[in-house]
């Protein structure tokens, strides 16, 4: 996993800047890094392509036309057809939504039960956090590609189940870090300052200790995605996922396996979309980073 | 570092017994009969009987409570059973064995790929801030770790096997077979070794005991390779287990794609069609080695850095 050693840790003056130079800092932040707009400008096309899919002027990308097959790149299909006759650059279109849909369950799945787990555990402390960190540490001999083949094969082919499967292995490690920060939170003077005023656990947790996590969780999030995308490509990919004829860019490499030889078009296509969506999000990731993190400077600037 | 050998040998048996309930537990998560699902699968296209399917219960010993299915499979596993295929019919222990060879040469092989290029390359980098090399090496970790294995797999296939004809597409025996599956397991563990050291190699670079060093005068490469170095390779240690579920879960795909006859392509097959027992075999073994991995790794990152062994977590 990227871990926050991969840049130089350099001391940054600590500014007393208000709300609105930081905020200025931001936008010129993310501005000024080539990399970061590259990745703005890929996950912004991934959200244009997934969110417009149904009302863009495109082919049925499931309608099979036995006359039309393997065509390739023309006017009238930009990215040629497959092995059915289906248009390749309406199904890589519709894929980015079925991609995008995916990602955003996933992270859900796994971000609440990486919230619940570490607040419970970091809040808690003493037998909680000691059971709790246990089966984290125990979880964590298992590598989760491998963990969610297994539930996912249990659970028996489909996307919901592979869905279910990444969401329910990929928490592990973010509960750790979630436990750290609450467990740091926990002991500030104004979370000892709230209790001593009387405020509820449900109050310190939400009020105070939550704003301290929201900035890392960003950050994980954003980093996650390109992971998650290519786990459940993957495991869609191994046919364990999205069944045909789902345009999902996993399965269409699945897919078009048998023709390597005659039409390679058909694997690059949907590898290519998949990389430059995982690059993106791996380029957003990182600028978000190191703009919300003030301990991390990319080294260079 | 003896008292810590014992800590963590103790906790030892208690994740052993937390890996085995979990790997059991998988099973339980499915939806339906595993009788009734292994009969459809001998006899394709039939309804299997309420009897054949109760026969089969009782031959399985499905039959008995949970806790007690639970017990079996862990004597069984003590004593090296882990029962036997749904599929196959064979030992899943004798599987495991002999399926292990192939992944561990095409793991090892992918490993030594990715250090070879990572670790000169992440030194150099971060000597050369901002030169060529620098930026070409980034590059190569910023695409390494998007670029999906399956994707690079037919990539190299569709290049060298089919358009070049430099190399075997798939199958196992020979050298030259290892190649292409080798070099797409390799470029998602290299990209993310050669990130790891470059970051720790520019931070230690900028530590008191380098402008020491060269202060007194060395070399720069003195300085780089006896005085830096050693340090900057420890988080790459540290990331031992992590590169090795890496390698794993990489191997699942390429297996399948090269018909690389492993670990990965035997829990692929078990998967699709929920061979149960190999599936918790697999899943057990796999969690064993990475947890022995990571203490070898651990115990050998205190012997190379005192600091760990006194308490302070100075990295």
């Amino acid at each position: 996993m990227a871990s926050d050693a991969e840049h130089t840790r350099e001391r940054v003056p600590v500014l007393a800047v208000g709300r609105s130079p930081r905020r200025r800092l931001l936008w010129t932040g993310l501005l000024w890094e080539p990399g970061t707009v590259l990745g703005l400008f890929l996950v912004a096309s991934l959200l244009l392509a997934g969110l417009l899919a149904p009302w863009l002027p495109l082919d049925d990308p499931a309608m099979i036309s036995l006359p039309d097959r393997l065509l390739p790149p023309s006017s009238e299909h930009l990215l040629g057809t497959d092995h059915l006759g289906r248009d390749s650059f309406s199904r890589i279109v519709h894929g980015a939504r079925m991609t995008l849909v995916a990602a955003a369950a996933t992270l859900a799945l796994s971000m609440t039960i990486a919230l619940a787990v570490g607040i419970l555990s970091g809040y808690n402390g003493g037998w909680t956090d000691t059971a709790l960190m246990g089966v984290v540490d125990l979880l964590l001999a298992f590598p989760s590609l491998i963990l969610a083949l297994a539930v996912a094969g249990a659970l028996g082919p489909g996307l919901f189940n592979v869905l279910l499967a990444a969401g329910a292995v990929w928490w592990v490690g973010h509960a750790r870090i979630i436990r750290g920060i609450t467990l740091g939170a926990r002991q500030t003077e104004y979370v000892i300052a709230a209790r001593a005023v009387g405020a509820g656990n449900m109050r310190i947790i939400f009020r105070h200790i939550a704003p301290n996590i929201l900035g890392p969780i960003v950050v994980i999030a954003s980093l996650d995605v390109g992971w998650i995308i290519l786990g459940i490509a993957g495991l869609n990919f191994l046919g364990l996922g999205a069944q045909p004829p789902t345009p999902e860019w996993g399965a269409m490499l699945n897919d078009a396996r048998q023709h390597l030889q005659t039409a390679p078009r058909l694997l690059l296509l949907p590898g290519a979309a998949i990389f430059l969506a995982v690059l993106g999000f791996n380029l957003l990731g990182d600028g978000l980073r190191d703009l919300l993190d003030p301990r991390t400077r990319r080294p260079g600037n | 570092m003896m008292a810590y050998l014992v800590r963590r040998l103790a906790t030892l048996p208690l994740l052993l017994l937390g890996i085995s309930a979990v790997s059991f537990g998988l099973l339980n998560l499915a939806p339906g009969d595993p009788a009734e699902m292994v009969l459809r699968q001998r006899n394709p296209g039939q309804l299997p009987s309420a009897a054949e399917v109760e026969a089969l219960r009782r031959e399985l010993g499905l039959d008995a409570s949970l806790p007690a299915q639970y017990a079996r499979w862990v004597s069984g596993t003590l004593a090296g059973d882990l029962g036997q295929s749904y599929g196959t019919e064979q030992p899943v222990a004798a599987q495991l064995a002999r399926r292990t060879v192939p992944t561990a040469l095409l793991t090892a092989g992918a490993l030594a790929l990715a250090l070879l290029v990572a670790v000169p390359a992440g030194i150099l980098s971060a000597q050369r801030r901002g030169s060529l090399l620098d930026i070409a090496a980034r590059l190569v970790a910023l695409v390494g770790a998007a670029v999906p294995s399956y994707a690079l797999a037919y990539g190299l296939i569709i290049l060298f096997a089919v358009k070049l004809s430099w190399l075997p597409a798939v199958g196992y025996g020979s050298p030259a077979q290892v190649v292409l599956p080798a070099v797409a397991l390799s470029l998602a563990p290299m990209a993310q070794l050669m990130r790891l050291i470059r970051a720790s190699m520019l931070e230690t670079l900028g530590q008191d005991y380098v402008r020491t060093a060269r202060a007194k005068g060395l070399a720069e490469q003195t300085v780089s390779f006896r005085h830096a170095l050693r340090n900057a390779l420890l988080p790459a240690v540290a990331a031992t287990g992590v590169n090795l579920g890496y390698l794993l879960s990489g191997a699942v795909i390429v297996e399948t794609i090269f018909s690389w006859p492993g670990l990965g392509q035997l829990i692929v097959e078990a998967a699709l069609t929920r061979d149960y027992p190999v599936v918790q075999g697999f899943v057990a073994y796999i969690a064993v080695v990475v947890l022995l991995v990571n203490l070898v790794a651990d115990l050998a990152l205190r012997i190379a850095d005192p600091r760990l062994r006194f308490g302070h977590q100075g990295m």
